[in-house]
């Protein structure tokens, strides 16, 4: 297959441009959400395609989910599991510390983004390094590395394909399991089509080679592989990655550097606890027994080893997350092993996509941590753009109360700074439902009021036209409830 | 046993769908319980709590807690109202002086099907309604309550009516409360998945056992006129008797 290798190279700094975005937010990210959800609400080929994309999921999910003995007690545990590491992160990061430095691995502890960013790049200057492979790492797309990284003039390439492909597009992941699920195959062909001049093709397996022949390349060039991890195992100090192209692999064991880049709540305490979380991770988070390929890395090449790094670097990221351990309300939201399963679940996800949310966790499980992990008032409406139903709490494999989770940030938002004229008017609301003669006096007038409701019915000068923009309105009946008790009881 | 049955009828329930709660009181009489009703509560003050003001939401509970203190059961016609007695109101109560009553009266309250199947233990009230029908779980009911199982028992023993399950049943309709007014677009695009489906049974009704869903449903069905009507358990448990 001809492949034009000057075409594949993302010019540095155009993954800045839309990376951009996300590391300065643009100023007012409420506005930029409201924008972004009415357009992709009234897109319903892209409504189409997420619903079916995720239809085949909860099948497959469901199939898997029916393997487990118990999926509740598995739950269960996990949840017990994670609560016990979250509750003592302070003995199982050291000891992870402890046993993987002793192999030769060094461990750097970044309280923000800018230390990690910061450190990762020093050591890339440090090795006289220019060509960086990447397998997929969310916690790098938090501390935008990819950025970082292309301004300092390094060649960037993403192994996974969906972030390849989202790589390409020049923007975000849209979802942070499944980056590039918002696209058909005949826009990943045509992308590659334009970006790597290769032919159009319908066929999975085709776009996959041609990802391939680019990535065999990088891979043999690269003189750094940075990735992520899924956990940190305390008891043996080595970490545990999961994917399913075999990309990870081979990023971190060809280049002569490794830098894994992890949040400090992926500890797990035992070795045995991956017995269960691998497969709950599979399962919940693709609908998979197990995922393609499975990775323990103890540290660097060691004496005697034919292959492996010769360096190799763990960052543990905090980057807000000890905020969140310290809100005892909240800090089960740590236990996230970023499955996804929340937002595969969630109607307001499926309805505006992925992007929308502008940030790097979406769904549920990133609208209850970004506001701790940024800031409250500039992401609070990502709390209230939920309707509550629960699904997310529901279907979360380590139990984490998203639902609920996002109802205590809508009152610590208020708490913190209320905004006036929703207090007002819920000031206004509880002292008018405290007045049984008025409230009973508005319900006999509203049927009149009402007569008159056709005339301004879904214009912008209807008073209730957040509502009958899209639907319609209920009819107050002459006779309320309160109508009909009080004749009864004469 | 003769139970003295106190009824909430929350404020959506009382102005826009006032034959549910008449209905349940027909449904309570006819199984031989004494009614009672408070009529100065108008609202539960999920509102305020949801929108995240809970000091202005504890204004409107407190009333309720006052009122119902000496209630011996409170069934109410809504999952949603009934999930903030039941669950929310621990919760907007916590480390306050009303911490204990909020749990009484938690204890002390139903959702209508749980209570008639549950409480009661009935699920035939002899019911006749001849027609094929879709059901729409309500998140809270279904989700913060565990309700699933009672409403499809009381409908599966109502003569004449064939329950055809939708492919959407558990997903949210998009009502939310003030969601559906902050964000109407997102709110209206969960509506249509919901009737889409609820459309793809080929039934002419959409039953459910909280009010609250049905009236953002029926007005999502009514502005893309697909002719089909939302109904409260109760209405359909009042028909044919």
């Amino acid at each position: 297959m001809a492949i034009a290798p000057e075409k594949i190279e993302v010019p540095a700094g155009s993954g800045a441009a839309h990376d951009d975005n996300f590391h300065n937010p643009p100023e007012k990210p409420s506005a930029q959400f409201h924008h972004d959800a009415d357009e992709k609400t009234a897109d319903l080929r892209h409504r189409d395609l997420i619903q079916s994309a995720l239809g085949k999921y909860y099948v497959a999910r469901a199939g898997k989910q029916s393997k487990f003995q118990n999926w509740g007690a598995a739950r269960q545990a996990a949840a017990e599991v994670k609560w016990e590491a979250v509750g003592h992160l302070d003995k199982y990061l050291r000891e992870f510390e402890d046993k993987i430095s002793a192999r030769g691995t060094k461990v750097f502890w970044a309280s923000t983004e800018e230390e990690a960013r910061d450190y990762i790049v020093g050591v890339i200057k440090d090795a006289g390094a220019r060509r960086i492979i990447k397998s997929k790492t969310m916690t790098g797309e938090e501390i935008h590395l990819n950025a970082a990284l292309e301004k300092e003039g390094f060649e960037v390439a993403e192994s996974d394909l969906g972030e390849y492909i989202v790589q390409l597009r020049e923007e975000a992941p849209y979802h942070f399991v499944f980056p590039a699920m918002h696209l058909s195959r005949g826009e990943i062909s045509d992308l590659f089509k334009e970006k790597l001049g290769t032919a159009a093709t319908d066929s999975p397996e085709e776009l996959t080679m041609i990802a391939r022949e680019v990535m065999r390349e990088k891979y043999i060039a690269a003189d750094v592989g940075i990735s992520g991890g899924n956990f940190a195992i305390a008891e043996t100090g080595m970490i545990s990655i999961t994917e399913n192209e075999g990309n990870a692999r081979l990023s971190v064991s060809l280049p002569k550097i490794h830098i894994a880049i992890m949040g400090i709540e992926k500890v797990l305490p035992k070795m045995s606890d991956l017995a269960l979380f691998l497969p709950m991770l599979a399962t919940a988070g693709a609908g998979q027994a197990l995922t393609g390929y499975n990775t323990l890395l103890g540290g660097p090449k060691q004496p005697g080893e034919i292959d492996g790094p010769e360096e190799f670097h763990v960052v543990l990221l905090d980057n807000g997350r000890t905020k969140l351990l310290a809100d005892p309300e909240q800090r089960d939201a740590l236990s996230c092993i970023r499955c996804g399963a929340c937002l595969n679940v969630c109607p307001i996800f499926k309805n505006v996509g992925g992007h929308t949310y502008g940030t790097t966790y979406q769904g549920p499980i990133g609208s209850v941590i970004t506001p701790h992990f940024k800031e409250m008032q500039t992401w609070k409406h990502l709390s209230s753009a939920s309707s509550l139903c629960g699904a997310c709490t529901e279907t979360c494999p380590v139990k984490i109360d998203l639902a609920h989770h996002l109802l205590q940030n809508r009152r610590n938002a208020a708490q913190q700074k209320p905004v006036w004229s929703e207090k007002w008017a819920m000031k206004g609301f509880a002292w008018f439902m405290n007045q049984p003669r008025l409230y009973r006096l508005a319900l006999k007038l509203a049927p009149l009021a009402q007569a008159f409701h056709p005339l301004v019915k879904g214009r912008r000068l209807d008073p209730l036209y957040v509502w009958t923009a899209g639907r319609e309105f209920p009819k107050v009946k002459r006779e309320t409830f309160k109508d009909f008790w009080a004749k009864r009881e004469k | 046993m003769i139970m003295k049955i106190t009824l909430f009828i929350p404020c959506f329930v009382d102005s826009f769908y006032p034959q549910t709660g008449r209905a349940m009181v027909r449904i309570f009489e006819k199984l031989g319980h004494t009614l009672d009703y408070k009529p100065q509560l108008t609202c539960c003050g999920q509102p305020p709590f949801n929108a995240g003001y809970w000091d202005e939401s504890r204004k409107v509970a407190v009333k309720v807690l006052d009122a119902l203190g000496d209630a011996e059961r409170v069934v109410i016609a809504s999952g949603s109202c009934g999930a903030m007695l039941k669950v929310f109101y621990n919760e907007l109560f916590k480390d306050t002086l009303r911490e204990a009553d909020a749990r009484a009266l938690g204890e002390k309250t139903f959702e209508f099907s749980d209570f008639l199947v549950n409480e009661l233990g009935v699920t035939d009230i002899g019911a006749k309604f001849p027609h094929a029908v879709t059901w729409h779980d309500g998140c809270h009911g279904l989700r913060e309550l565990g309700i699933k199982t009672e409403p499809r028992a009381l409908l599966s023993n109502v003569e004449g009516l064939e329950l055809r399950e939708m492919g959407e049943a558990a997903t949210c309709c998009g009502f939310g409360g003030l969601f559906s007014a902050k964000f109407p677009s997102i709110s209206v695009a969960m509506g249509q998945v919901k009737t889409k489906s609820a459309v793809e049974t080929d039934t002419k009704y959409i039953v459910s056992n909280d009010g609250s869903c049905l009236m953002h449903i029926q007005g999502v069905l009514d502005r893309e006129r697909r002719g089909m009507k939302c109904l409260h358990l109760a209405e359909v448990l009042n028909q044919g008797w």
